[in-house]
């Protein structure tokens, strides 16, 4: 590899290639709370300049950019900061529409190492949409000055998805985040995430009277369970998406990446 | 479209609409409880996850502060009584803090600056029309916002942004959410009103935080139900001067605050039931839900929360006021000083009021003052002062008719209310008045642009109106027959 990007410590095969983005080999997605340094991330891997600092609903559309790993093309696509994917505002639905119907190959979800119970939240809500994921458990310096550790080991081994801590702002991890990013894209490693367990007798039963109706309309959909919840609610762009027939489509794509 | 013959196509659609109609079912039959459950397993599994994988140094479980403080203020048991008790307390400080620094400013402005500007115009040769203009309309109604309403807002302010900044409010729209939602509306309203509470024009843009046109139609409209800067004078200076008096003198500040607390609170509640009307009738439709995030505890930085709450809200709200009082003074003078035949255009128009306001246990200077201050709010209490002069004439020692005049406490102007024939129903009633009717012309405006129609906005403007003629007339006649009138 040559160059300054490529050779750079932190990068080891890393080539930036900043708005560069037609050709891609693999799509990847960039999910995360505001304020976990997200665009950081996004700045880090492509080498662009994105303005950092945004809070929900300023941004609602989604910057994009381009890297090279390992000889392998990525897209990177930075969606914008949400706190869960389950409302109707603007930015949640570009994030949620983004991760279920534009299909990227690895979805990473950037987290607050120092917040991370309140962004696993969202964690485990983009695991219900997208299987492919990798976590980056953000903000590490912050968490240590504070005293916090987070075994991210155990973590990777309950949500069942690699987990990778870094430093984004001082480039730390960037490199084993480009791996894990890579080895998912691949299937070198295979994730089976973690589904939350309903408790509330409401939620069983209605999953249980929906679920095999989704089964039978659209076998081996993955997020069935998430689209089934959304249905129950009523949320307008997932029943359009029934209506119309893009779920199956989905689905259909879904079967071919496998 | 997936490929396939005729009938596999036919069956899939089929099979999509039982699904949908299974769903919308479930929808019905489970309801909101649904995303209230998913979302409490939702957070109890990252709880858990979190538990597993961080440890702080040290501190196996830290004593997390901010979650005790949440779950006291957001508690279902002590949320409400706290939030009231809070409220209170902030009434009762501004209530007895601002009378003293109150006639400090009536005695620089009114009893020394009015003869001393007199006197300038005299020996400067002006016509008595001039200095009756400029000196008795202009300058006495502007000098009359500042020393009326600038200690309440200066103490009140400061206090309200401290609880803003250290993080209360959106406590407050948490513990008002759910009742939000059960009345049809949408949970952000919450914040709308809190922005209200400042100015009205403010919580009406602050609506486009809603997404569902419906319900931001519904915190629109229903945002004049929340006190705003312009009505809190009124109303505290009104429930000190009657409601403080009318009982133990030890007692006084305290029932002046719960009074104060409970017409803002009536507001609230005036607030769910309108938005539950409409959203029963013209504004039906499904309840959209969001989460709202609790931030941080912050201590509040004190020295900033002073300056900024002087600056962007004190001295904001009383340049708006003066801005609007001083030609309102030039008006009030007018009316009161252009005869028409045997006595003043305000004299007429008080008297031609009088019979209709007595329904409502107001009187026609207030209704007069009403009109006089559709441009702000905040020129209520001094336009009702002044024409009360007018009124009473020379009733009360030292008023010129005409003039407004020196009231150096709220003794005083006890006293001139009183002449004017004022009870306690009348302050009653205009502490209700005050909280229903319609918006500022600000506010009106803002909200034609908000939501782009002469309708909506006809519809803000008189639904309050028809609300508070309502409200006073049951009081007045309820209590006139208490009263065994």
């Amino acid at each position: 590899m040559s160059g300054c990007d490529g050779c750079s410590a932190h990068g080891g095969g890393l080539q930036r290639l900043g708005f560069k983005t037609t050709n891609a080999d693999y799509v990847v997605a960039l999910a995360g709370n505001p304020n976990t340094g997200k665009s950081t991330v996004f700045n880090a891997l492509t080498g662009l300049r994105q303005h950092t600092g945004n809070w929900p609903g300023k941004t609602v559309m989604s910057a994009e950019g381009g890297y090279s790993y390992n000889d392998t093309r990525y897209r990177l696509v930075d969606l914008p900061g949400t706190y869960s994917l389950l409302a109707a505002s603007t930015d949640e639905e570009v994030a949620r529409d983004y991760l279920l119907f534009g299909r990227p190959h690895v979805a990473v979800v950037v987290t607050d190492a120092t917040r991370l119970e309140r962004n696993l939240n969202l964690v485990l809500q983009v695991l219900e949409i997208h299987e492919r994921t990798v976590v980056c458990v953000n903000l590490m310096d912050e968490a240590k000055r504070k005293g916090i550790e987070v075994d991210d080991r155990r973590l990777a081994r309950d949500l069942g998805v690699p987990v990778v801590p870094t430093t984004a702002r001082r480039n730390e991890g960037i490199r084993d985040l480009l791996r894990a990013i890579h080895e998912v894209a691949t299937g070198e490693t295979v994730c089976r995430p973690r589904r939350v367990e309903f408790t509330a007798p409401e939620v069983t039963s209605a999953l249980e009277t929906l679920l095999p109706k989704i089964d039978a309309l659209y076998p081996g959909l993955p997020n069935a369970r998430w689209v089934a919840a959304r249905l129950v609610e009523g949320d307008p762009s997932i029943v359009q998406a029934v209506e119309s027939g893009r779920l199956g489509e989905v689905r259909e794509e879904y079967e071919v990446a496998r | 479209m997936s490929t396939g013959n005729a009938p596999t196509t036919e069956r899939v659609r089929d099979e999509a609409v039982q699904l949908l109609d299974a769903a919308a079912q479930l929808r019905w039959s489970i309801g909101r409880t649904f995303r209230d459950a998913l979302v409490e397993d939702l957070y109890r599994e990252a709880g858990n996850l979190a538990d597993r994988a961080v440890r702080q140094e040290g501190r196996p479980r830290r004593f997390d502060l901010d979650r005790t403080i949440d779950r006291l203020v957001t508690s279902r048991i002590w949320g409400f009584p706290l939030m009231l008790g809070l409220f209170a307390l902030v009434f009762w400080i501004t209530i007895s803090g601002a009378n003293v620094p109150s006639s400090m400013l009536a005695t620089l402005f009114l009893d020394r600056g009015h003869p001393f500007l007199v006197q300038v115009m005299g020996s400067i040769g002006a016509p008595w029309w001039l200095t009756g203009f400029l000196v008795d309309g202009v300058y006495l109604a502007t000098a009359w916002v500042v020393s009326v309403m600038l200690p309440p807002m200066a103490i009140f302010f400061p206090m309200f942004t401290l609880l803003e900044d250290f993080g209360y409010l959106p406590r407050v729209a948490f513990n008002l959410d759910s009742a939000f939602r059960r009345s049809g509306a949408h949970g952000k309203q919450a914040l709308t009103m809190m922005m209200g509470f400042g100015c009205n024009a403010a919580g009406v843009v602050a609506a486009r935080v809603i997404d569902s046109p419906r319900e931001r139609l519904i915190a629109i409209i229903t945002n004049n139900f929340a006190l705003c800067n312009g009505r809190w004078p009124t109303q505290i200076l009104i429930a000190s001067i009657f409601i403080g008096s009318a009982v133990p003198a030890h007692f006084a500040g305290l029932i002046s605050a719960a009074a104060v607390v409970g017409i803002a609170l009536l507001g609230v509640l005036f607030s769910f039931a309108v938005s539950w009307g409409l959203s029963k009738t013209v504004l039906r439709g499904e309840v959209s839900t969001f989460s709202l995030e609790l931030p941080p505890y912050r201590p509040p930085r004190i020295l900033q929360t002073l300056y900024t709450s002087i600056i962007d809200r004190t001295l904001y709200v009383l340049w708006r006021a003066i801005v609007f009082a001083a030609p309102a003074g030039a008006v009030i003078w007018l009316i009161s000083n252009v005869p028409v035949g045997d006595a003043s255009l305000a004299a007429h128009l008080v008297q031609a009021f009088d019979p209709v306001a007595l329904l409502f246990g107001l009187n026609g200077v207030i209704l007069l003052a009403y009109i006089v201050a559709i441009p702000a709010n905040e020129i209520v209490i001094p336009t009702v002062l002044m024409l009360t002069v007018l009124v009473t004439g020379t009733s009360v020692p030292g008023a010129a008719e005409g003039v407004m005049f020196e009231l150096d406490s709220m003794g005083d102007t006890h006293a001139l209310l009183q002449a004017g024939g004022w009870t306690l129903l009348t302050a009653v009633n205009l502490m209700l008045f005050s909280l229903l009717h319609n918006p500022c012309s600000t506010t009106l405006y803002t909200i034609y642009k908000e939501t782009g129609s002469w309708k909506w906005t006809a519809f803000s403007a008189g639904m309050p109106l028809v609300l508070g003629f309502t409200v006073t007339f049951v009081v007045t006649q309820v209590w006139r027959l208490l009263a065994g009138f």
